[in-house]
């Protein structure tokens, strides 16, 4: 009776979230080596806030899984939830990529006054690190050697990144915090979902405690 | 006829060929503002010389100039002024000179601008977040102003702001920043002859994106010091009360000069990207002025008054 998506989709999934990423590739290249304006007069910078806008959406679709899920009971975007989260990290690795190579050209001490001097770029930096254990375990291997448990305890850590991720945003903007506001709201929706949830979880747990040992036979009803 | 040979000049001191013939509707577009066409023959040019010989100072085209600008008033993105400034009303525009000064007045734009010769300024400019262009202005001396005006003993600085008008400026909508927008100098500081009051740029009139129709340019400060768009200029004893300090003090200070020492909070001011280039430069003390305008600041604490 499930729904289960044709065969195509998975490709073509993975195709389509590669396109931001071919783009902003093709785009310096052709900024600086045949004289278009693609990414504008500064495309070094305008790609470096290109690919931190696609981490935050990645990380956005990534927890978005669940609660479309659960609500809608599309079971089988479950299966795309690895995927969309390594995107978030390929995105995070390109983000810092540009930054270090193209933006400080390599300067390691520039890069290391950067993270203790700058506070937005040590919260940065904080979420990179934590992302990277996250891919790391991503494996079907990975999981079956932590365990079901220690794993999703884990990758619980995602709700930490993305509000790093999103103060980040907020304080590397001069002085308009529209679009970091709109990623903080989206963000509070996300993880309010799974707070209400936990409490509800928590509550019916209680209330089956409750109502089991004097009947454990209505307990089931 | 003495023609000089190619070698004797620096490649920043050759003017593009777009740019020659721009010059001509520079000089068509002044005549629209009612300069007096003596005073055009002897547009002025001068570039202030770079300071470290290996570095160029091409100019920058001209449309990164009038595509990539810091103007709030038309929206925070790079490219909003050009989007949104397109109908900027820039005719008719007065210009209220006020406070302690023994002329004050009100002029029509073409009024204040007349009695000035404009000349040509190629300067570089350097935003302060990390990014410079070298850009051909068309001005005059904020001093071909003071001393027509004459301001009182008493003033010690001076204080530019722009027009209030969110019907125009969609950016004054969103309290950004404490509009109007203003900014201010020390009054010796307005004195210095690279200090400018610029109503074209590349030849050509002001684009709204630019600042039309009449802007500050003080090339040794960063480029949210000068004032675009500006109708009213007061004398006053006390510094001004500036738009980026009032919006965030321990970022922006008053002086802002440029000071590759000094880090921004945020980020380092060491170097920068001059727009087109993709490696990054050296920012020069200064901007590269040091020999020109150091001598304002001497036993100013340059760290504490950033």
């Amino acid at each position: 009776m499930a729904w289960s998506p044709p065969r195509w989709l998975r490709p073509l999934v993975f195709v389509v979230c590669l396109i931001p990423a071919a783009w902003v590739v093709f785009a310096i290249a052709s900024d600086f080596f045949s004289g278009t304006r693609l990414l504008g007069s500064n495309p070094i910078k305008e790609a470096e806030h290109f690919t931190g806008r696609w981490v935050l959406r990645f990380l956005m679709f990534t927890l978005a899984v669940t609660p479309i899920r659960q609500t809608l009971g599309w079971n089988w975007l479950q299966r795309y939830r690895r995927m969309l989260g390594l995107f978030a990290f390929a995105y995070a690795t390109m983000h810092l990529s540009i930054y270090f190579f193209l933006d400080l050209e390599l300067a390691w001490g520039d890069l290391w006054a950067d993270i203790v001097k700058r506070p937005y770029i040590t919260i940065g930096m904080a979420a990179f690190a934590l992302l990277v254990p996250l891919a790391v375990t991503s494996t079907a291997k990975m999981v079956k050697r932590l365990g079901g448990k220690r794993w999703a305890a884990l990758h619980r850590s995602i709700y930490v990144i993305v509000v790093l991720g999103t103060i980040h945003f907020w304080m590397a903007v001069k002085r308009d915090i529209t679009l970091p506001l709109i990623f903080a709201l989206i963000f509070a929706v996300l993880l309010g979902y799974r707070v209400v949830a936990w409490r509800r979880r928590k509550l019916t747990a209680a209330a089956r405690e409750a109502a089991a040992p004097p009947t454990p036979r209505r307990a089931t009803a | 006829m003495l023609i000089k040979k190619p070698d004797d000049l620096r490649s920043s001191e050759i003017t593009p060929e777009n740019l020659y013939y721009d010059r001509r509707e520079f000089l068509r577009a002044a005549g629209l503002l009612g300069i007096a066409a003596a005073t055009l023959g002897t547009v002025e040019s001068a570039h202030a010389g770079t300071q470290n010989g290996q570095e160029k100072d091409d100019l920058t085209p001209f449309e990164d100039v009038t595509t990539y600008n810091n103007f709030y008033e038309f929206g925070t993105d790079k490219s909003d002024p050009a989007e949104n400034a397109k109908g900027f009303k820039t005719k008719p525009w007065t210009v209220k000179v006020e406070g302690l000064v023994s002329k004050p007045a009100s002029y029509s734009i073409e009024d204040f601008i007349k009695p000035s010769k404009l000349q040509e300024r190629v300067y570089r400019h350097r935003c302060v977040e990390a990014w410079s262009m070298v850009i051909p202005w068309q001005g005059f001396p904020m001093s071909d102003l003071i001393n027509r005006v004459q301001p009182l003993s008493s003033a010690k600085f001076i204080e530019f702001q722009t027009l209030n008008d969110p019907q125009q400026m969609p950016g004054q909508r969103s309290p950004v920043l404490p509009w109007p927008y203003t900014e201010g100098l020390r009054l010796d500081e307005a004195m210095h002859p690279l200090a400018i009051f610029a109503v074209g740029l590349y030849g050509k009139t002001l684009l709204p994106q630019n600042g039309a129709p009449l802007r500050t340019v003080i090339p040794w400060k960063y480029g949210f010091k000068a004032t675009k768009s500006i109708v009213r200029i007061r004398f006053t004893d006390k510094q001004p009360r500036t738009a980026w300090n009032q919006a965030t003090p321990n970022e922006y200070g008053f002086y802002a000069n440029v000071n590759p020492e000094v880090d921004h909070p945020r980020w380092s001011q060491a170097k920068e990207r001059r727009i087109g280039e993709f490696r990054k430069r050296p920012t020069l003390m200064f901007n590269g002025y040091a020999d020109q305008v150091g001598r304002l600041y001497q036993g100013l604490d340059l760290r504490k008054n950033y």
